[in-house]
């Protein structure tokens, strides 16, 4: 795709009407297009698009135009960074503006713990180029070999003559020359990095710690309307009737009306919409509406019920995913051997701020704000909307207070632009914390049955896994529910403990309920099965489980991605081993504990980087204290080791938040909890001192939003077990499990 | 310190963190007309003209649209809407705009124009916002604490800080950026 980019870019250097002269090096590159394999990113383009643009202008900014979407994971750091470096400028002379939705240039999406890994050779091709290019201008302007000029702070420098012009200077005569090759563009020495791999601040902290910072909800425009909807609180139901004469006679209500209700491609509930002159009185119209719901056919579906689903699937074989040997046969065969059932209830995103949407659709053109993870989405559903063409659909991507998968969706702007639409007028669509709290798409709820067996060599001589979920592919994968099972295992598929007998089963658990992407999707559950019933099996077997999971491990190898083979990069054993060992030496793991407090340890592979965590824990008035995690990350290539940090210690508050504290629960086809009084979440008493060791590493940068996550629950279980000898297999663990 | 009242209009009793409101916020009460409410605004005299029941939280973002104050769970749950009322940290979403007429309020935005405070400047020191969402409020709360506790120990922080929640948590650097912010604030 850089080779369709090269064709289109004389039109890219051309000098801008308004900006005046400036260098402008862009590039069009899937994630994946880095391979060198044409039709890969031809076939995928949504999953991890990028596309930027650097643009230097004669007053000398640089500016990143940047693609992807900022929600705190630290991206308006990271990816400037990375062009600082190749541009020889120092990080902070370079700015970030939030790329327009262009579906001609830019194909957004932010998710997957991809951006660093989709950016790195882009954004590193565009800065060197725009580096090389610089160069040249001066050399042909001082008249002196090319090979005499350096880049250096910001300009180009001729030691030897003492000549230096900055790249604002430069910027006329540079706008003029061709781009070099992105492909053959030299890049810099990793040795000679300044900027790449040394911690930096982030780049918008001043506007967050002065209350400047935008997120989507601070979005204002004249005229603005604040829509609250009433929306049924069983999933797939319906207004059967409403009365709205309460609601208009709350001052400043102006409007009530109402959406249906769509499906596939935006899954919005539909309801009845209050539109008002500021939030507190849409709020107050919606107390006031007497609505009658027609309730569906999932308003029996209940957590219970569910169970009882997967209870009823778990009895029968499923669907083999994976098959090597005779798993079953083995495990009848074995004397050393264990069961065990693990079970996760749904879990809600809760990000602090609210779901909300503002969009203008006027007769000729439309204009959003959105904070979205998935501008392009946006703009597909606001152009479908409102009959406009694309290019007259402008979204503005805010800043984003949190996502973890959440803003992938585009509910919240169907939302928006049904009542745009029928309005003319702008509205931002807001959420109340009940809304988000009983309409968000929720990591799903599973059951995993485990059998494993260890051999007289002490080996594992069997390791079956079934699985019974409401699984996130049945909801939205291109084939639905006849491949459901491919969005549910991840890793759990491709353990790197060797067995010859490793069984993979699958059964789909049918319910109401939307599921999503949450924060480290199938990996939060695999990862704690997986390593929970790896310590099962190190105990089983008598060994330490440090000990047994290095002996399994075993030697260096790859192990493909089972479920992704071709696109996914494969789990290396020595870099798994070594973050094993790395957490276990700065725990000090196998080092005497005072009384009432346990070690446990776990490690995982997703979205191609290795972690693991020790975790010491105590238990006091029936409640588990985690005092410490220890973690040794590898993504490879940290481009910012202390935003890398960041990720990590804010990966563990989540996963401690899902395993030690409230569960979504349905009863009546509805969400039980509302708000944070029945839904909890650990505060500042419950933060454990979190310590991340960042291997040192020049692979090519891998994820770490949510690598941080999968380890969390199985390194504190695991730890109480060594404190109690109990076992906790169902999340989150409960004041009963632990009398 | 919660006080109760009951509400003339709707006859339910409605229980509030701060000073007595003169109506619940629990149902709609339609008969509310606007009224003038003046109050210190960041060190300067203002007045609006709105539902006396409208909460401070509201009447900054949606009738002055000042947005640094956050909205998070609207009962008090989060902290995410952290202002100060005469220097004491209040949760601005259940606080009636009626109850802070007369008095000062103090916002994100009244802390300083460049991030100069010292907390602000603890907080980008230790890189403590990832989403920055809740971070006014944690803020907000921090400034209150040390002004009473200019040196305070950690308990002191978990107490002061545990009604604000941080999604992204980021209590570990807050924690750090309060100690950093009372050795700024002592080298003053």
């Amino acid at each position: 795709m850089a080779d369709r980019f090269a064709l289109d870019r004389r039109e890219f250097l051309k000098t801008g009407v308004t900006a005046g002269t400036a260098v402008l090096v862009g590039f069009r590159l899937s994630a994946e297009a880095h391979s060198d394999d044409p039709a890969q990113g031809q076939e995928k383009p949504r999953v991890n698009p990028f596309d930027a643009w650097v643009r230097i202008t004669p007053d000398n900014r640089v500016t990143l135009i940047m693609g992807k979407s900022e929600m705190g994971q630290g991206i308006m750091t990271a990816l400037p960074m990375i062009l600082a470096e190749e541009l020889c400028l120092n990080w902070t002379q370079v700015t970030v503006e939030q790329a327009p939705t262009n579906p001609k240039v830019y194909d957004h999406g932010t998710g997957g713990s991809g951006s660093v890994a989709g950016s790195w050779l882009p954004l590193r091709r565009a800065g060197a180029a725009a580096r090389e290019m610089l160069i040249t201008a001066a050399a042909t302007k001082w008249n002196v070999n090319r090979d005499t000029c350096v880049a250096k702070d910001g300009g180009v420098l001729h030691g030897a003559r003492k000549n230096f012009l900055t790249y604002g200077e430069l910027v006329p005569a540079a706008s003029n020359l061709p781009i070099p090759d992105l492909k053959t563009v030299p890049l810099k020495n990793s040795s000679d990095f300044t900027v790449v791999g040394h911690d930096t601040h982030r780049f918008e902290g001043k506007a967050k710690a002065n209350g400047s910072a935008k997120f989507g909800i601070d979005s204002r425009v004249p005229g603005m309307q604040y829509a609250v909807i009433a929306r049924c609180p069983v999933f797939g139901g319906k207004v059967k009737s409403f009365d709205a004469a309460k609601t208009k006679q709350v001052p400043g209500v102006r409007d009530v009306l109402t959406i249906e209700a769509v499906g596939k491609g935006a899954f919005t509930a539909g309801g009845v919409v209050v539109l008002a002159d500021n939030s507190w009185a849409a709020i107050k119209g919606r107390e006031a509406l007497k609505i009658e719901w027609d309730e569906g056919p999932t308003a029996s579906e209940s957590s219970e019920t569910l169970r009882q689903q997967f209870l009823a699937n778990a009895s029968k074989p499923g669907k083999a995913v994976r098959n090597d040997g005779d798993a079953d046969a083995a495990f009848r065969g074995a004397t050393k051997k264990i069961d065990a059932v693990y079970e996760f209830p749904f879990a809600p995103h809760a990000t602090m701020e609210p779901m909300n949407c503002t969009v203008h659709i006027r007769q000729d053109s439309a204009e959003a704000w959105v904070p979205t993870q998935a501008p392009q989405w946006a703009q597909d559903i606001i152009v479908k909307v409102s009959g406009l063409p694309p290019e007259s659909v402008r979204v503005n991507t805010t800043l984003m207070g949190g996502a973890f998968g959440r803003r992938y969706q585009a509910d919240f702007v169907m939302e928006a632009a049904q009542v745009a639409k029928a309005t003319g007028k702008p509205v931002m669509v807001l959420w109340t914390r009940e809304d988000d709290m009983q309409h968000d798409f929720y990591r799903p709820a599973s059951y995993h049955k485990m059998q494993g067996a260890i051999g007289s060599d002490g080996k594992i001589a069997a390791w079956k896994h079934f699985q019974t979920s409401t699984s996130i592919d049945a909801m939205w994968g291109d084939k639905g529910e006849a491949e459901a099972e491919n969005s549910e295992f991840g890793t759990a598929s491709f353990i790197p403990y060797q067995t010859p007998n490793y069984r993979v089963e699958y059964t789909l658990a049918k319910s109401g309920v939307p599921r999503a992407w949450w924060r480290s999707v199938e990996h939060s559950s695999s990862g704690f099965v997986v390593e929970s019933f790896a310590d099962e099996l190190a105990l089983l077997a008598g060994s330490d489980p440090l000990e047994f999971r290095l002996a399994m491990i075993g030697g260096d190898r790859e192990i493909p991605d089972f479920g992704n083979p071709k696109e996914g990069k494969p789990l290396r054993t020595a870099r798994q081993k070594a973050v094993l060992k790395l957490a276990a030496e700065k725990a000090g793991w196998g080092t005497p504990l005072p009384k009432g407090t346990a070690r446990g340890i776990a490690s995982y592979f997703s979205f191609e980087s290795y972690t693991a965590c020790v975790a010491e824990v105590t238990i006091k008035d029936r409640t588990v204290k985690v005092n410490r995690l220890v973690y040794a990350v590898d993504c490879g290539r940290a481009i910012n080791p202390n935003g890398v940090r960041a990720q990590v210690e804010s990966a563990a508050i989540y996963a401690l938040s899902a395993m030690l504290y409230d569960a979504i629960t349905i009863k009546g086809g509805r969400v039980e909890q509302a708000n944070f009084n029945d839904y909890n979440m650990p505060r500042m008493p419950e933060t454990p001192l979190t310590e991340v060791y960042v291997v040192n590493s020049a692979e090519e940068p891998t994820g770490i939003g949510e690598p941080g996550l999968p380890v969390v629950a199985a390194a504190v279980c695991n730890a109480l077990y060594a404190l109690t000898g109990k076992r906790f297999r169902r999340l989150p663990i409960q004041a009963e499990d632990l009398a | 310190m919660a006080r109760t009242a009951l509400c003339k209009t709707n006859r339910r009793l409605s229980t509030y963190f701060h000073p007595i409101p003169r109506c619940c916020t629990i149902r709609a009460c339609p008969q509310e007309v606007p009224m003038a409410v003046t109050f210190t605004l960041n060190g300067k005299s203002t007045t609006v003209e709105v539902d006396p029941q409208m909460p401070l939280l509201w009447v900054l973002r949606d009738t002055l649209n000042m947005t640094g104050t956050k909205f998070g769970c609207g009962m008090a749950l989060c902290g995410a809407c952290t202002v100060h009322i005469n220097g004491e940290a209040t949760r601005s979403c259940i606080t009636p705009i009626s109850s802070v007429s007369g008095k000062k309020v103090t916002t994100i935005e009244g802390l300083s124009t460049d991030a100069s405070h010292p907390v602000q400047r603890a907080w980008i020191e230790e890189d403590v916002p990832q989403c920055g969402y809740c971070q006014s409020g944690q803020i907000m709360s921090a400034v209150a604490l040390l002004s009473k506790k200019p040196s305070p120990t950690d308990a002191d922080i978990d107490d002061a800080m545990s009604g604000n929640i941080c999604r992204c948590g980021t209590y570990q650097r807050i924690r750090k950026a309060i100690h950093r912010a009372a050795s700024l604030q002592a080298a003053k």
